[in-house]
């Protein structure tokens, strides 16, 4: 394990970008969570921060565990992958109930 | 220098996640139905997550990343199931 004085200037200078920019997605999605005017609209905006937002961080992650370590470190594909694979189901079925209560 | 900037945009990065899950909380407060409800508490097992995932990055461990894989299970099965109680008004049929 590299200590952090010993962590190359682009590893973290990378990872400190992505983190930054994967928080400021992820904000701007769930503040249009809070501002947005009825549920079908509101619906899109937390989507934000389950795609762009996790990806990026992930993608830190990736990169600062590798170089941590010297050696690729991928077991952060399986978050993303998870995540890409249960959103669109989950909120089907939550838009679903929600017509469903409305008519 | 850049350990600096590192410290400085991970913690920052911090404080917009928790932002992010004040502003699901309010949501979660406030909305006017139950299914507002219930996508604010799916977004709000998201940013969680992600905040675990910072913190991961801030402190080198690698414990932090299995702690965010059950939170991403869990936020999944949770929403779910509220989804399916919604629609039929009993989770297991």
């Amino acid at each position: 394990m590299t200590p952090l004085s010993a962590m190359p200037d682009w590893v973290m200078l990378v990872t400190a970008a992505l983190v930054l920019f994967g928080a400021a997605i992820t904000l701007i999605g769930s503040l249009g969570l809070l501002r947005l005017g009825d549920f079908y609209s509101r619906v899109h905006a937390p989507t934000l921060g389950t795609t762009l937002g996790t990806g990026t961080i992930l993608l830190a992650s990736v990169v600062w565990f590798s170089a941590a370590q010297t050696r690729p470190v991928v077991h952060e594909v399986l978050i993303a992958v998870f995540m890409v694979v249960t959103t669109p189901v989950t909120l089907l079925l939550l838009v679903r109930a929600a017509f469903f209560r409305d008519h | 220098m850049s350990a600096l900037v590192f410290d400085w945009s991970l913690a920052a990065a911090q404080v917009l996640l928790a932002l992010a899950m004040g502003c699901a909380t309010l949501r979660m407060l406030r909305g006017p139905r139950a299914q507002d409800r219930v996508l604010a508490l799916d977004a709000f097992y998201v940013n969680g997550m992600l905040l675990l995932l910072t913190f991961g990055i801030r402190t080198g461990s690698m414990l932090y990343f299995d702690a965010a894989l059950l939170i991403a299970l869990l936020g999944f099965v949770g929403t779910a199931a509220f989804a399916k109680f919604l629609m039929r008004g009993e989770v297991i049929e």
